[in-house]
Protein backbone atom coordinates (compact mmCIF):
# COMPACT_ATOMS: atom_id res chain seq x y z
CA UNK A 1 0.00 0.00 0.00
CA UNK A 2 2.49 2.66 1.00
CA UNK A 3 5.11 2.38 -1.37
CA UNK A 4 8.81 3.31 -0.39
CA UNK A 5 9.61 7.19 -1.24
CA UNK A 6 12.43 7.89 -3.87
CA UNK A 7 13.74 10.92 -2.01
CA UNK A 8 15.49 12.32 -4.92
CA UNK A 9 13.71 15.43 -3.67
CA UNK A 10 15.87 18.50 -3.09
CA UNK A 11 14.85 21.68 -0.50
CA UNK A 12 14.96 24.51 -2.44
CA UNK A 13 16.80 27.67 -0.49
CA UNK A 14 15.95 31.26 -1.75
CA UNK A 15 17.02 34.37 -0.55
CA UNK A 16 13.83 36.87 -1.09
CA UNK A 17 15.62 39.67 1.06
CA UNK A 18 18.60 40.74 2.39
CA UNK A 19 17.52 39.82 6.43
CA UNK A 20 15.40 36.20 4.71
CA UNK A 21 16.02 32.43 3.95
CA UNK A 22 13.18 30.89 2.69
CA UNK A 23 13.40 27.14 2.44
CA UNK A 24 10.79 24.63 0.51
CA UNK A 25 10.36 21.67 0.18
CA UNK A 26 7.44 18.94 -0.43
CA UNK A 27 6.43 16.19 1.14
CA UNK A 28 4.50 12.89 -0.04
CA UNK A 29 2.21 13.13 3.34
CA UNK A 30 -0.69 14.89 4.66
CA UNK A 31 0.19 18.14 6.75
CA UNK A 32 -1.22 16.82 10.39
CA UNK A 33 1.75 13.84 9.60
CA UNK A 34 4.42 16.67 8.71
CA UNK A 35 3.71 19.12 11.75
CA UNK A 36 3.86 15.90 13.99
CA UNK A 37 7.75 14.76 12.93
CA UNK A 38 7.77 18.71 13.12
CA UNK A 39 7.24 19.20 16.85
CA UNK A 40 7.04 15.74 18.65
CA UNK A 41 10.38 15.14 20.19
CA UNK A 42 10.80 11.85 19.39
CA UNK A 43 10.35 12.06 16.03
CA UNK A 44 12.25 15.24 15.77
CA UNK A 45 15.27 13.30 17.02
CA UNK A 46 14.92 11.19 13.99
CA UNK A 47 15.63 13.25 11.46
CA UNK A 48 16.87 16.74 12.47
CA UNK A 49 20.17 16.22 12.67
CA UNK A 50 20.39 15.23 9.12
CA UNK A 51 23.41 13.21 8.29
CA UNK A 52 25.73 15.71 10.37
CA UNK A 53 25.17 13.59 13.77
CA UNK A 54 23.15 12.13 16.16
CA UNK A 55 20.19 14.26 18.18
CA UNK A 56 20.96 13.89 21.75
CA UNK A 57 18.28 15.61 23.39
CA UNK A 58 15.02 17.16 21.84
CA UNK A 59 12.76 19.42 24.35
CA UNK A 60 9.33 20.71 23.31
CA UNK A 61 6.67 22.79 25.27
CA UNK A 62 4.70 23.52 22.30
CA UNK A 63 2.37 26.10 23.33
CA UNK A 64 2.86 30.22 22.72
CA UNK A 65 5.53 30.83 24.98
CA UNK A 66 6.88 27.68 25.37
CA UNK A 67 10.31 27.07 24.68
CA UNK A 68 11.89 24.41 22.90
CA UNK A 69 15.74 23.13 22.67
CA UNK A 70 17.69 21.01 20.49
CA UNK A 71 21.09 19.42 20.89
CA UNK A 72 23.07 17.34 18.49
CA UNK A 73 26.89 15.91 18.44
CA UNK A 74 28.21 15.51 15.35
CA UNK A 75 29.82 12.90 13.56
CA UNK A 76 33.03 14.75 15.01
CA UNK A 77 32.74 14.79 18.23
CA UNK A 78 31.14 18.42 18.45
CA UNK A 79 27.88 19.56 20.26
CA UNK A 80 25.72 21.77 18.60
CA UNK A 81 22.65 23.30 20.13
CA UNK A 82 20.19 25.69 19.37
CA UNK A 83 16.91 26.95 21.14
CA UNK A 84 14.14 29.07 21.06
CA UNK A 85 10.39 29.85 21.71
CA UNK A 86 6.83 29.62 20.39
CA UNK A 87 5.36 32.90 19.44
CA UNK A 88 2.01 31.45 17.38
CA UNK A 89 0.68 27.57 17.17
CA UNK A 90 -2.12 26.86 14.62
CA UNK A 91 -1.73 23.37 14.40
CA UNK A 92 -1.18 21.61 11.20
CA UNK A 93 -1.07 25.35 9.35
CA UNK A 94 1.41 27.66 11.05
CA UNK A 95 4.32 27.92 13.41
CA UNK A 96 6.21 30.60 14.66
CA UNK A 97 9.07 30.22 16.95
CA UNK A 98 12.47 32.11 17.37
CA UNK A 99 15.59 30.49 17.42
CA UNK A 100 19.23 31.12 18.96
CA UNK A 101 22.17 28.80 17.86
CA UNK A 102 24.15 28.38 21.34
CA UNK A 103 27.58 28.13 19.96
CA UNK A 104 27.35 31.67 18.01
CA UNK A 105 30.88 33.32 18.08
CA UNK A 106 29.90 36.35 19.41
CA UNK A 107 28.97 38.31 22.87
CA UNK A 108 25.03 37.75 22.85
CA UNK A 109 23.66 34.71 20.55
CA UNK A 110 20.25 35.66 22.03
CA UNK A 111 20.95 38.95 19.82
CA UNK A 112 21.58 36.90 16.52
CA UNK A 113 17.82 35.13 17.50
CA UNK A 114 15.98 34.21 14.32
CA UNK A 115 12.29 34.21 13.80
CA UNK A 116 11.23 31.24 12.03
CA UNK A 117 7.74 30.84 9.99
CA UNK A 118 6.37 27.33 8.70
CA UNK A 119 3.56 27.40 7.15
CA UNK A 120 1.88 24.05 5.80
CA UNK A 121 -0.01 23.28 3.05
CA UNK A 122 -1.51 20.43 2.02
CA UNK A 123 -3.04 19.74 -1.81
CA UNK A 124 -3.69 16.25 -2.70
CA UNK A 125 -2.21 14.52 0.40
CA UNK A 126 0.99 15.91 -0.27
CA UNK A 127 2.25 19.17 1.84
CA UNK A 128 3.82 22.05 0.55
CA UNK A 129 6.65 23.32 3.76
CA UNK A 130 7.53 26.81 3.30
CA UNK A 131 9.85 27.88 6.15
CA UNK A 132 10.62 31.48 6.21
CA UNK A 133 14.11 32.66 8.17
CA UNK A 134 14.46 36.20 9.24
CA UNK A 135 17.16 37.56 10.20
CA UNK A 136 17.96 40.26 12.70
CA UNK A 137 20.55 41.71 10.39
CA UNK A 138 22.48 40.62 6.76
CA UNK A 139 25.34 39.47 8.41
CA UNK A 140 23.53 36.97 10.49
CA UNK A 141 21.72 35.84 7.47
CA UNK A 142 25.26 35.33 5.59
CA UNK A 143 26.61 33.58 8.89
CA UNK A 144 23.89 31.07 8.97
CA UNK A 145 24.12 30.03 4.82
CA UNK A 146 28.41 29.83 5.50
CA UNK A 147 27.46 27.36 7.77
CA UNK A 148 25.85 24.85 5.37
CA UNK A 149 29.52 24.92 4.00
CA UNK A 150 30.41 22.72 7.45
CA UNK A 151 27.67 20.47 6.92
CA UNK A 152 28.35 19.53 3.44
CA UNK A 153 32.09 18.75 3.69
CA UNK A 154 30.61 16.56 7.35
CA UNK A 155 28.68 14.34 5.19
CA UNK A 156 29.73 11.28 5.81
CA UNK A 157 27.59 7.83 5.55
CA UNK A 158 24.59 7.45 4.38
CA UNK A 159 22.11 7.38 7.46
CA UNK A 160 19.35 7.48 5.43
CA UNK A 161 19.42 4.34 4.03
CA UNK A 162 19.57 3.04 7.68
CA UNK A 163 16.40 4.47 8.09
CA UNK A 164 14.71 3.59 5.35
CA UNK A 165 15.82 0.54 5.69
CA UNK A 166 15.16 -0.34 9.44
CA UNK A 167 11.49 1.19 8.51
CA UNK A 168 10.53 -2.45 6.36
CA UNK B 1 31.10 36.70 5.76
CA UNK B 2 31.53 40.84 4.84
CA UNK B 3 31.74 40.97 1.74
CA UNK B 4 33.13 44.54 -0.26
CA UNK B 5 30.34 46.71 -0.98
CA UNK B 6 31.51 47.39 -4.92
CA UNK B 7 29.33 47.01 -7.87
CA UNK B 8 31.55 44.35 -8.99
CA UNK B 9 30.28 41.71 -6.91
CA UNK B 10 26.88 40.01 -8.05
CA UNK B 11 26.05 39.45 -3.81
CA UNK B 12 25.78 43.31 -4.49
CA UNK B 13 24.04 43.55 -7.29
CA UNK B 14 21.38 41.48 -6.04
CA UNK B 15 20.95 42.91 -2.68
CA UNK B 16 18.77 45.72 -4.22
CA UNK B 17 14.84 44.57 -4.41
CA UNK B 18 14.27 46.22 -7.44
CA UNK B 19 17.14 44.96 -8.95
CA UNK B 20 15.56 41.56 -7.86
CA UNK B 21 12.44 42.28 -9.62
CA UNK B 22 14.56 42.87 -12.65
CA UNK B 23 15.99 39.27 -12.42
CA UNK B 24 12.77 37.55 -11.73
CA UNK B 25 11.27 39.59 -15.13
CA UNK B 26 13.93 38.64 -17.03
CA UNK B 27 13.86 35.16 -15.73
CA UNK B 28 10.96 34.62 -17.53
CA UNK B 29 12.73 35.64 -20.88
CA UNK B 30 14.74 38.80 -22.80
CA UNK B 31 13.07 42.06 -22.80
CA UNK B 32 13.40 45.06 -24.06
CA UNK B 33 14.04 47.35 -22.10
CA UNK B 34 10.82 49.70 -22.43
CA UNK B 35 8.82 45.99 -20.59
CA UNK B 36 11.02 46.18 -17.62
CA UNK B 37 10.21 50.26 -17.16
CA UNK B 38 6.81 49.18 -17.51
CA UNK B 39 6.69 46.30 -15.38
CA UNK B 40 8.35 47.93 -12.55
CA UNK B 41 6.78 51.42 -12.62
CA UNK B 42 9.98 53.08 -12.28
CA UNK B 43 10.71 55.99 -14.09
CA UNK B 44 13.09 55.14 -17.12
CA UNK B 45 16.28 57.26 -16.02
CA UNK B 46 16.31 54.74 -12.86
CA UNK B 47 15.68 51.61 -14.38
CA UNK B 48 18.69 51.91 -16.53
CA UNK B 49 20.85 52.55 -13.32
CA UNK B 50 20.05 49.19 -12.02
CA UNK B 51 20.14 47.50 -15.46
CA UNK B 52 24.02 49.35 -15.79
CA UNK B 53 24.81 47.53 -12.01
CA UNK B 54 23.19 44.71 -13.33
CA UNK B 55 25.46 44.57 -16.36
CA UNK B 56 28.31 45.32 -14.99
CA UNK B 57 29.00 42.23 -12.84
CA UNK B 58 27.21 40.29 -16.23
CA UNK B 59 23.83 39.33 -14.59
CA UNK B 60 22.31 40.37 -17.89
CA UNK B 61 23.10 41.11 -21.13
CA UNK B 62 21.98 43.50 -23.81
CA UNK B 63 21.90 43.10 -27.08
CA UNK B 64 20.39 45.64 -29.59
CA UNK B 65 17.60 44.71 -31.91
CA UNK B 66 16.99 47.56 -34.32
CA UNK B 67 16.00 50.17 -32.45
CA UNK B 68 15.02 48.33 -29.34
CA UNK B 69 17.69 47.63 -26.50
CA UNK B 70 16.79 43.74 -25.28
CA UNK B 71 18.04 42.47 -22.04
CA UNK B 72 18.03 38.99 -20.92
CA UNK B 73 19.29 37.22 -17.50
CA UNK B 74 22.95 35.82 -17.14
CA UNK B 75 22.34 32.82 -15.31
CA UNK B 76 26.33 32.28 -15.10
CA UNK B 77 26.90 35.62 -13.36
CA UNK B 78 25.12 34.38 -10.59
CA UNK B 79 26.63 30.99 -9.75
CA UNK B 80 28.51 32.52 -7.21
CA UNK B 81 25.44 32.73 -4.71
CA UNK B 82 23.97 29.75 -5.75
CA UNK B 83 27.23 27.89 -4.88
CA UNK B 84 27.06 29.77 -1.81
CA UNK B 85 23.82 28.78 -1.09
CA UNK B 86 24.47 25.21 -2.19
CA UNK B 87 26.05 24.04 0.55
CA UNK B 88 22.98 25.16 2.91
CA UNK B 89 20.67 23.80 0.90
CA UNK B 90 22.01 20.42 1.02
CA UNK B 91 21.86 20.35 4.72
CA UNK B 92 18.50 21.28 4.63
CA UNK B 93 18.00 18.44 1.61
CA UNK B 94 19.44 15.68 3.66
CA UNK B 95 17.62 16.41 7.11
CA UNK B 96 14.77 16.29 5.15
CA UNK B 97 15.23 12.96 3.57
CA UNK B 98 15.14 11.76 7.18
CA UNK B 99 11.68 13.34 7.74
CA UNK B 100 10.47 11.61 4.47
CA UNK B 101 11.72 8.00 6.37
CA UNK B 102 9.78 9.35 9.50
CA UNK B 103 6.56 10.42 7.38
CA UNK B 104 6.72 7.36 6.11
CA UNK B 105 6.56 4.78 9.40
CA UNK B 106 3.81 7.29 10.50
CA UNK B 107 2.25 7.15 7.31
CA UNK B 108 2.14 3.40 8.36
CA UNK B 109 1.25 3.61 11.46
CA UNK B 110 -1.89 5.42 10.87
CA UNK B 111 -2.56 2.56 8.34
CA UNK B 112 -2.37 0.23 10.91
CA UNK B 113 -4.32 1.82 13.84
CA UNK B 114 -7.10 1.83 10.93
CA UNK B 115 -6.88 -1.61 10.62
CA UNK B 116 -6.63 -2.75 14.03
CA UNK B 117 -9.29 -0.64 15.03
CA UNK B 118 -7.33 0.04 18.46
Amino acid sequence: MTTVTTSSQKAKVTLPADEQILITREFDAPRDLVFKAWTTPELVGRWWAGKRGEVTSAEIDLRVGGRWRYVMVTSDGFEVAFHGEYREIVASERLVSTEVYEGAPVPDPEAGATLNTATFTETDGRTLLEVLVECPSREVRDAIIDSGMEGGMQEGMDLLEQVAQSLR
Amino acid sequence: MARAATTTDAFNAVAEPRRREILDLLAGGERPVNDVVRALGLAQPQVSKHLRVLREVGAVDVRDDGRRRLYRLNGHALKPIHDWVKAYEESWSERFEQLDAVLDDLKKEQGDDDGDDE
